[in-house]
């Protein structure tokens, strides 16, 4: 299964800030089901999308060095639901780094409109703590997620202003 | 600031971060056993603290949860050895050991974190700073 859930990164500034966004089409499987003649995006993909925007911001910190893993997540507040059509726009912004993990503010947007809010807590997980006989020691980094690392790399910090 | 003013804040950084009330957070709770806590409300409560004091807190210092993990002259049968206490003593000078001293079962450790020893150990910090 895949399990990107965003589809383009916007801007990126190393250490500081993320923006994705998600585009959300009525062709997307889950939209059958939740609900039936009712289609709106279940809230924990809008926070994994956050997580993910915010999981790489983390770990490009450290240039994806340490396995960032998602640990907890506090205030998350839903204001709206969100729609097939809609564009979502997932910013975050790194609050604390340490060696242990980080902190991050994190936004959904449609337009000018706030959809979601969360914030974020990662850990970083080292070899030491995965369970014995695990092949990938970097395991949060790589395959599907490769991929939206070098599109996080082609971007720019977002303008200011 | 006062002893009275850091347990203040410490009580309002564990009803943020744990999301408990007020008359829970009194100082002799247990972070895990009363207060609920797991492990990675740890770095959460870690990361708080630094901000509402305006102190560094390195890893282990506050929370030294790796202190018996590999070193078997610490810890036998499940019972930390005068080794190790001598080694908690060293490592927490802020922590109250007279009880778990009298029963040092290791199953016991996390009782030892405390909403007392966290302000006991901002006491400290703070008048070193």
């Amino acid at each position: 299964m895949r399990w990107t859930w965003i589809d383009r990164f916007t801007a990126f500034e190393s250490g500081k800030s993320a923006t994705a966004v998600k585009n959300l089409s009525l062709a997307e499987d889950y939209f059958a089901d939740h609900f039936p003649g009712f289609p709106v995006m279940p809230g924990p993909l809008i926070l994994e999308g956050l997580a993910q925007t915010g999981g790489i911001l983390v770990g490009e910190a450290n240039n994806y060095q340490k396995n960032v893993v998602l640990a907890k997540m506090n205030n998350v507040k839903f204001h709206r639901e969100a729609m097939p059509g809609e564009q979502l726009t997932y910013t975050t912004t790194l609050v604390d780094l340490n060696e242990t993990g980080a902190r991050v503010q994190a936004t959904a947007h449609s337009g000018t409109e706030l959809l979601a809010e969360a914030e974020i807590l990662f850990a970083h997980v080292s070899a030491a703590q995965l369970p014995p006989g695990l092949a990938d020691t970097k395991f949060v980094f790589s395959g599907e997620l490769a991929h939206l690392l070098r599109m996080a790399e082609a971007v720019q910090p977002a303008p200011k202003g | 600031m006062t002893r009275d003013e850091i347990f203040a804040k410490v009580r309002s950084t564990l009803v943020d971060a744990l999301s408990v009330d007020d008359d829970q957070v009194t100082p002799n709770a247990r972070l895990k056993a009363d207060l609920g806590a797991e492990s990675i409300d740890f770095l959460d409560i870690v990361f708080r603290l630094e901000k509402q004091f305006g102190v560094q807190i390195p890893r282990e210092e506050l929370f030294p949860e790796s202190i018996f993990q590999g070193d078997a002259t610490y810890v036998s049968n499940g019972m930390v050895t005068p080794a190790g206490l001598q080694a908690l003593e060293k490592q927490m000078p802020y922590a109250d050991l007279s009880e778990f001293k009298k029963d040092p079962r290791l199953d016991k450790v996390e009782d030892l974190f405390t909403v007392d020893l966290i302000t006991r150990y901002l006491e400290t910090k703070l008048a070193k700073n």
